[in-house]
């Protein structure tokens, strides 16, 4: 139930909020730079801790709905309080939370111990005061939107006008406005009148970072689709349609499955969207339908190995993908708690593990490599060793600095680039 | 790494052999590892029936593997190399055999393929000339209600011992031939519903030294007896759903 299922940054980089198994999200807030502990910035202290969803029973269909928080995603801050989003198969919440640090003192009908006074002997009035008191930090659930999805919910995006966001589940993807919980608009349907002529589910969705009317939606297939919601209310017509035409010499009774895409992140700058497939991942041009600008191998080593995979269902092991802030490098998840970045300028990679051994605090992480075949180098790790239970899913980084926060199984590592 | 009782071989081997002579070698290997990932498939996919909620995406991506496989060994012409009879057999002969399958024992399944099979390959016979697996699929998929329906009627020879199940089977058909979207979502949604217990029913056929109609029928009937009328039609949906799966394509 420890096991972490969403990482994610709030806009200014300031929280961190994950998600678990077991239904919690812990809140972290970065220590701000003092100068009696210079070393202590950006260390990530933990701020809140709420249990965001319960197990539930669905009596008509027999069947438990897992409290696991499938995706967090933090609303832009407007007050003092903070505001997010958290997930889970079927019900999303929206979550305030908010500092108490003061308290007030002196009522005149109750004790301070919280005691009713009797009327008869309050002899004057007078006016209650703020005392200080410890921080406390409290979540509350401001809106629950909920019974909108028969399928599991596997994406939200808030969009940029900040008053709406997207749930995306298996077969349609809902537009909510985050006033209202009552009523959502239905602007996806690929449920197929005839149930068994499925092949294809939605993967992922995102709202385009600027334009508010845009969104994308990954399928199991390997396809993307762009959508313009001004184009018609039902956006079953795509405005866009990326595919990259599958490589013959490649092709397996396994392609379909490892071209499904897990994950689709647009760029900062919007330009850009990428998708992670099984054993890439591929940025594209908003503007290039045919092909991915650059394709990135993850564990390339893994393709001849694909049967086993299938076997022990890891082959369906959903990774995630994100960017840094200026766009220039692109991190995803590995097996063995590797995890591999890949940089778009100097198309170096690197591979990195989380792990208790090798992440003692402020020590540098020594890079990784997979040995493919031939002679094992000293340092070098076979295919045949990976750990496949060590899998990093989800990671996430900081939206302005080289901050990274990497989810292994119930760890949770943070990194930062070497400060001279 | 891991340690299973199947074939370890991945088909992407084939690319590296060169020459006939192992080619000739590799075509009954592959037939061979083909089929243990069929078996493999289509345990997976009942075995999703067994889980709380299964995923409907690895579903559908399992699902879409099992046609594709179907449909790779009918051009192949190995549906005809193993069809040896394709008269009207009951169907409840047909839902057995989908059970076998799904133990995974590839003897069993290349043979009970037969049975399921009988029909869809009757259409490829039909259209020795058209390759394209898209016409195929439209075919078979015109034939599957058409096989179910008449299969309704083929089961109305009376046999005391199918009582219960043979009700159940007429409820479900009828429900599929009516084609309300709920009753079709729920052929899918219901995937998930189980209380069908393998292991009993397992363990049942396997008691059975003689897998005749009738055994098969009653080991059938044992666990669906006492569970209830729903749930009867949940589990028969599931094995429904995998004929369905598997005839369509």
């Amino acid at each position: 139930a420890d096991i972490i299922s969403t990482v994610e940054f709030n806009y200014s980089g300031d929280l961190l909020a994950t998600g678990d198994k077991g239904g919690r999200v812990v809140i972290f807030q970065r220590e701000q730079e003092s100068k009696c502990r210079p070393l202590s910035r950006g260390e990530y202290n933990v701020y809140s801790t709420f249990q965001s969803h319960e197990p539930e029973f669905d009596y008509l269909k027999s069947l438990e709905i897992e409290e696991k928080i499938n995706k967090i995603r933090w609303l832009p801050q407007q007050n003092a309080a903070h505001f997010l989003l958290s997930t889970n198969d079927k019900t999303i919440k929206l979550w305030k939370i908010s500092e108490r640090d003061k308290r007030a003192e002196g009522y005149n009908l109750k004790d301070e111990d919280g005691r009713l006074r009797d009327p008869v002997r309050i002899k004057e009035l007078r006016v209650p005061t703020l005392k200080p008191m410890d921080l406390m930090v409290e979540a509350s659930p401001r809106r629950i939107f909920a019974n909108a999805h028969t399928y599991h919910i596997n994406s939200i995006s808030v969009n940029s006008d900040y008053a709406t966001y997207l749930s995306a589940d298996d077969l349609r993807i809902n537009l909510w406005h985050l006033e209202i919980t009552n009523r959502s608009f239905n602007i996806v349907d690929i449920k197929p009148a005839n149930m068994e002529e499925l092949t294809e589910v939605i993967t992922a969705a995102e709202f385009h970072p600027q334009q508010c009317n845009v969104f994308v939606y990954s399928s199991s297939k390997g396809t993307i689709r762009l959508c313009d919601m001004r184009s018609s209310a039902l956006c079953d017509q795509h405005s866009k349609f990326f595919e990259e035409p599958e490589d013959p010499s490649s092709r397996s009774f396994f392609s379909e499955i490892i071209s499904s895409i897990s994950d689709v992140k647009f760029s900062h700058n919007g330009r850009y969207m990428m998708t992670r497939d099984y054993l890439s991942v591929k940025v594209w041009d908003l503007n290039m339908e045919n092909r991915p600008v650059e394709t990135y191998q993850v564990h390339e080593y893994l393709r001849s190995k694909l049967c086993s995979l299938y076997e022990n269902d890891c082959i369906f092991d959903k990774f995630e993908c994100c960017w840094n802030g200026l766009d220039s490098t692109i991190m995803t998840g590995s097996y063995n708690n590797f995890f591999r970045m890949f940089d778009r300028n100097t198309r170096r990679d690197t591979t990195l593990e989380a792990s208790r051994e090798s992440s003692k605090s402020r020590a540098i992480l020594k890079p990784r490599k997979v040995c493919t075949g031939g002679k094992r180098k000293k340092d070098e790790i076979s295919v045949d060793s990976l750990d496949f239970n060590k899998k990093i899913l989800h990671t996430a980084w900081h939206p302005t600095e080289n901050f990274i926060a990497v989810a292994a199984t119930n760890n949770l590592y943070l990194f930062q680039d070497k400060v001279n | 790494m891991f340690v299973r009782g199947l074939k370890r071989k991945c088909f992407d081997g084939e690319e590296d052999i060169e020459g006939t002579l192992a080619g000739i070698k590799a075509i009954p290997s592959y037939n061979l590892q083909r089929q243990s990932l069929l078996d493999m498939s289509l345990v997976k996919l009942q075995l999703c029936h067994m889980l709380v909620e299964p995923n409907l995406c690895r579903s559908v991506l399992i699902a879409n593997t099992v046609r594709q496989i179907q449909e790779e060994m009918t051009q192949d012409g190995t549906w005809q190399m193993i069809n040896t009879q394709s008269t009207g057999q009951a169907s409840l002969d047909r839902l057995v055999s989908t059970d076998i399958l799904c133990r995974s024992s590839k003897e069993q399944a290349e043979g009970k393929h037969v049975p399921g099979y009988g029909t869809f390959n009757k259409d490829f016979e039909g259209d020795q000339g058209q390759d394209s697996s898209e016409t195929m699929s439209t075919a078979s998929s015109v034939q599957a209600p058409r096989n179910l329906q008449s299969n309704v009627w083929e089961m109305e020879n009376p046999q005391e011992n199918k009582g219960n199940f043979q009700k159940s089977l007429d409820q479900i058909f009828e429900t599929l031939e009516n084609k309300s979207p709920n009753s079709v979502e729920d052929l899918f949604s219901e995937v998930d519903n189980s209380y069908y217990d393998l292991d009993t029913m397992l363990t049942g056929m396997m008691s059975n030294t003689k897998m005749g109609h009738c055994d098969g029928l009653e080991t059938f009937s044992s666990p669906t007896n006492t569970a209830s009328n729903s749930n009867c039609k949940s589990d028969l949906n599931e094995l429904d759903h995998i004929v369905e799966i598997l005839v369509e394509s």
